[in-house]
């Protein structure tokens, strides 16, 4: 299996770390409902087709990124990285 | 017996080799079952269950009878196809599943008790008494059980793995795999060929008639030859690739050494992991048999494999022949075995409607439906058209036609597709992203169809590539249509086998259609066809065949069992290379390793590093000894340890305090320069994630150690933190654990040894204090930090400077009546602290668990807070961190439960666990930090310790973790 870093190009999946999905970007933070923080921590779809993880090229630039693939014909469709996407939004904190 | 003039073997270099302790010989290229047959020798193997005589069947990696014993010096291999192994000087084989010899095996008494030995036995006659299952029967079936034996030894034999990257993988090098190569390579695409064999060509220097107008063996020379001139194209022979994997990863097994006699520099096998942006599956196609009464006798093989024998080592495999087939392509083989002088007493076409063109007796609508000879076969009956017939021969030549080789088309999730045509299954396009079968692999049969869709399929990976096409032109070959009538089995009085191997027969299969294993996936578990170690290859759609007419479905509607890498048997060996003993996980060896094993000190693991264990003195003879005096020093004079492992991550940016606020549960950005402060990190569930101290080297520049377990798991946090939730502060990071050795100098006389260091002493320097100071000619960091309850410093150099520094620190110690210490005693003087390391902090407790809720600032948010605020993360309820002494003086032990004193010492009412345990010398005792439900309530209540694995039953009294000093005096002095 291949992922291809936006930073690195297409590499290995032994270099990436897999920590699941992207679900874990939408922080529940200080406040948060508890329904926010079981979003983020613990509910979890299941889907036959498209998912977007979160993966970390721990081997290589250190880059987090949201893979878009389908866990049935196992195509991986794309991926963005985890940092890019926050560019310009508001400050979370 | 040898033809003169054929076989592409070297006759000028004859090989001897030994089978079952007698001397053979062949010639160099021979594989062991050609030069057997070669030299008479039909009986090679006794098959699985009923330990059946058994000869060759094929001449390839399919062979499911031909198993032998690869012996080594250092290595035994069990179960390599006599097929494939090339005989080299001093080899040594021998057949196996066998006692006490091949021509008399004891177990084939199996056969003769093969009517209560049909398909589900096991099931149906172990069943009782249920208590022979484990003494009895188990032993028995084991012992029966399994082909080859292994030497019990370990392999020490050299393995290698390697990785290749390529534009167009070409998987075999017949017709069609040339031809893609060639295509593909002219146009300067980067090609990897790869050949299961030793030698290009395939079947095609077999076939009859010519090539663009020559010898189809001397196109192949000159294809070969042009390959081989080209840069951009690699050919790996012997190398058979075994899978297909996603983002176009394909496995190859190479036999790298095996055909050599063993060099030490030599790997016996390598496993390849081949990269390719498009793939022509040029795999070929297998014969496959006829499941006819009594099938299975020496001397019964393929017809391709009598083909491959005549053409590539001269050998026919006997003197009277005779071919039982149903379609046209395997007529050639019985004229080419009369073209070479062979008798070929009669054709059998199943067929009623085939031609009958050669130059013997050719019987029409005929099926062979008995055969005779005990170790070899001597005769066979049967009938055609005009009747019943008996003739002699000792060779019977055997096509049912071809099978495809989909294998690798069907590795992720495709499924086949039954083409009536040829009577066989064919890939599915695009089964496998990037791949294309060609040639026999996608049921086109003839010479002319393989070379002409190698070089289409390469022109389409070409194309996918965004290379312009070349120019091609197909050279001419023969294109006859494949004309087969399907003929799966003979109805008869004997066995018909099917699954040679695993002597799975056409009745067992009919058994398991009639006690509703329908299921082809159940059939084949319930009879184990194709389960042997040639997965069936000859074997499966004929059994699947039978099944179809069994159920009375057609066999597309039946369809076929599963296919998974690998392609043949790989050794764990290969795919392991290099994973034994040392190459197993790297190794980190910190800048004092050589001065701490210089003194004899046993290194233990921590995760990837080698850390003393203790430092052993001449008349210390136990480890307890040399730790209880390494705490001496600490608590009396000075030690000095090696904590480089430590993680150490260097943060920098405007935003570094902001950032280490969000990671961290207390106040970072209020740290004045020049301090260190303790801080605890949640994971966003609310547990720990990992502690350590960080230090502000200046406004905008921390510095943050880790725990040497967790420093990839933080680093990993830091960055996902940083990603996800606040790429745009100004804040970047990066590991220097490697970057700096660092030293804890503890004890009462650690500041007179710092100072002893330095040019003018240390002023102020309160603790916590943190700061850059010149030693010598470089820079160094020194932190006033403890990990021990004692007056600490840490002092960190770059990493070149550190064994001398550890040395002249040892040293300096050693004069003040102290010296190094080691992980034991480290843990010790931890443990009389109550400080925590991951045995505590293992995943499972919160801050409030390890009394280190007030850490969480109600100022800020930070990671975790929200997780740690829920309920049952905190309160009476939870297991909360206590010390724990034990009443009298006994041992006790990490991993203990906790129970009340008058409870019943069972699994529901154990109140905690111990996570961490050491030998005081303080104390005179053993002390130990836990767990215990409401502990920090508890302190001085008396509980039972007990650890049911090691015998330990002691009472002790519940304590704080802090065992002394809980003031801090000493570690401020």
């Amino acid at each position: 299996m291949k992922l291809p870093c936006p930073l690195c190009g297409s590499r290995d999946r032994r270099e990436f770390y897999y920590m699941g999905t992207e679900d874990y970007l939408t922080r529940a933070g200080e406040g948060a409902s508890l329904d926010d923080l079981d979003n983020q921590l613990f509910l979890r779809d299941n889907p036959a087709g498209l998912t977007r993880d979160l993966w970390y090229h721990e081997q290589g630039c250190g880059a987090w990124m949201v893979v878009t693939r389908n866990t049935v014909s196992h195509a991986v469709l794309a991926a963005e990285l985890v940092a890019g996407r926050n560019k310009g939004a508001k400050d979370a904190h | 017996m040898r033809i003169e003039g054929k076989g592409q073997i070297d006759r000028a270099k004859p090989v001897s080799f030994s089978f079952d302790g007698r001397s053979y010989q062949g010639f160099k290229g021979d594989t062991v079952a050609s030069a057997l047959l070669a030299n008479g020798v039909r009986l090679m193997g006794r098959s699985f269950k009923y330990h059946r005589p058994r000869g060759v069947l094929t001449a390839g990696s399919e062979e499911p009878n031909a198993l032998i014993e690869v012996v080594g010096p250092a290595n035994q291999t069990p179960n390599v196809r006599a097929t494939v192994q090339e005989i080299f000087e001093g080899l040594v084989v021998r057949s196996q599943n066998r006692w006490p010899s091949l021509r008399f095996d004891l177990l084939s008494i199996n056969d003769l008790a093969s009517p209560f030995l049909s398909a589900g036995f096991y099931y149906k006659t172990f069943m009782w008494p249920r208590a022979f299952w484990e003494r009895i029967y188990e032993p028995i079936i084991r012992r029966a059980a399994g082909l080859g034996s292994l030497s019990g030894k370990h392999d020490e034999g050299h393995y290698e793995k390697a990785f290749a990257f390529c534009d167009v993988l070409v998987v075999g090098a017949g017709p069609a795999g040339l031809m893609a190569a060639l295509t593909a390579g002219r146009a300067g695409a980067d090609v990897i060929l790869c050949e299961e064999d030793r030698l290009l060509g395939g079947r095609l220097p077999y076939a009859e008639g010519q090539v663009d107008g020559k010898p189809a063996a001397d196109w192949v020379a000159a294809a070969e030859a042009e390959l081989r001139a080209l840069p951009n194209v690699r050919i790996m022979t012997r190398t058979t690739v075994t899978g297909a994997y996603d983002g176009g990863v394909y496995s190859a097994l190479e036999r790298v050494g095996l055909h050599r006699s063993p060099r030490p520099d030599l790997p016996r096998e390598c496993f390849w992991r081949i990269t390719a942006a498009q793939v022509v599956l040029a795999a070929g196609a297998l014969e496959r048999p006829i499941a006819f009464p009594m099938n299975d006798r020496p001397g019964i093989m393929l017809a391709s494999a009598a083909q491959t024998y005549l053409h590539k080592y001269g050998v026919v495999a006997g003197k009277r022949v005779v071919l039982f087939a149903n379609n046209d392509g395997a007529r050639a083989v019985a004229r080419q075995l009369i073209a070479a002088g062979v008798t070929v007493a009669a054709i059998l076409d199943s067929r009623s409607d085939a031609s009958a063109i050669e130059d013997c007796p050719v019987y029409l609508g005929a099926e062979v439906t008995d055969t005779k000879g005990r170790l070899g076969l001597t005769a066979i009956s049967g009938r055609h058209m005009a009747g019943a017939f008996e003739m002699d021969c000792d060779l019977l030549l055997v096509s049912g036609g071809w099978n495809p080789m989909v294998h690798l088309t069907c590795h992720m999730n495709g499924r086949p597709r039954w083409e009536a045509s040829i009577a066989a299954f064919v890939p599915m396009a695009d089964a496998v992203p990037n791949l294309r079968a060609a040639g026999a692999c996608n049921g086109a049969f003839s010479s002319l169809d393989c070379l002409t869709e190698g070089a289409q399929s390469a022109q389409s990976a070409l194309q996918a590539l965004g290379r312009a096409p070349t120019e091609i032109a197909v050279p001419r070959a023969e294109g006859l249509p494949y004309t087969i009538t399907p003929l799966w089995q003979v109805e008869g009085k004997g066995r018909a086998w099917l699954d040679f191997a695993n002597d799975v027969t056409t009745k067992d299969v009919k058994l398991s259609a009639q006690e509703g294993f329908r299921s082809v996936e159940h059939m084949k578990r319930y009879t184990t066809q194709g389960m042997a170690p040639d997965q069936g290859k000859n074997s499966n759609v004929g059994a699947l065949a039978v099944l179809a007419d069994a159920t009375g479905r057609g066999i597309a509607e039946t369809g076929i069992t599963t296919y998974r890498p690998p392609y043949v048997p790989t050794s764990i060996a290969a795919m392991g290379a290099g994973g034994r003993g040392a190459g197993f996980a790297p190794q980190r060896f910190m800048t004092s390793d050589q001065a701490s094993r210089d003194r004899g000190a046993p290194m233990i693991e921590a995760g990837l590093w080698y850390r003393p264990s203790y430092f052993p003195k001449p008349g210390e003879t136990t480890w307890r000894q040399s730790c209880d005096r390494e705490i001496a020093y600490v608590r009396g004079a000075v030690g000095v340890c090696d904590v480089s492992t430590l993680g150490k991550i260097d943060i920098q940016g405007r935003d570094a305090g902001r950032f280490l606020d969000l990671v961290y549960t207390n106040t970072f950005s209020t740290l004045p320069v020049g301090r260190v402060r303790y801080g605890l990190m949640l994971r966003e569930d609310g547990y720990v994630l990992d502690d350590g101290t960080s230090a502000r080297l200046a406004e905008d520049h921390y510095l943050m150690t880790t725990t040497t377990a967790a420093a990839g798991l933080v680093m990993r946090h830091l960055d996902f933190v940083h990603q996800a939730h606040c790429a745009d502060w100004d804040v970047r990071f990066i590991s220097v654990t490697e970057a700096w050795a660092q030293f804890a100098v503890a004890g009462p006389k650690a500041r007179a040894l710092i100072n002893s260091l330095l040019d003018a002493p240390l002023e102020g320097f309160p603790f916590m204090a943190a700061g850059s100071l010149r030693l010598g000619s470089t820079n160094a960091r020194l932190f006033r930090i403890s990990f021990s309850g004692e007056e600490g410093y840490e002092i960190a150099v770059p990493s070149r400077y550190g064994e001398a520094l550890f040395r002249d620190l040892v040293a300096r110690a050693e004069t003040m009546g102290g010296g190094p210490y080691g992980m034991e005693a480290l843990n010790v003087l931890r443990i009389e602290k109550g400080l925590i390391t991951h045995a505590e902090i293992h995943g499972r407790v919160t801050a409030y668990d390890i009394g280190a809720e007030k850490m969480i600032s109600a100022k800020k948010d930070c990671i975790g807070k929200r997780g740690a605020q829920r309920d049952g993360l905190h309160g009476a309820a939870r297991e909360q961190m206590v010390g724990l002494k034990p009443v009298t003086i006994a041992e006790i032990t990490s991993g203990a439960h906790l129970f009340d004193t008058a409870a019943d010492l069972t699994r529901v009412n154990s109140l905690g666990y111990t996570t961490s345990v050491g030998y005081s010398p303080m104390f005179d005792r053993h002390i130990a930090l836990g767990f215990l439900v409401n502990g920090r309530a508890r302190i001085g209540d008396t509980v039972r310790l007990v650890d049911r694995l090691r015998g330990v039953d002691v009472l002790c009294e519940v304590c704080d973790p802090v065992f002394f000093d809980k003031a801090g005096e000493r570690l401020r002095a």
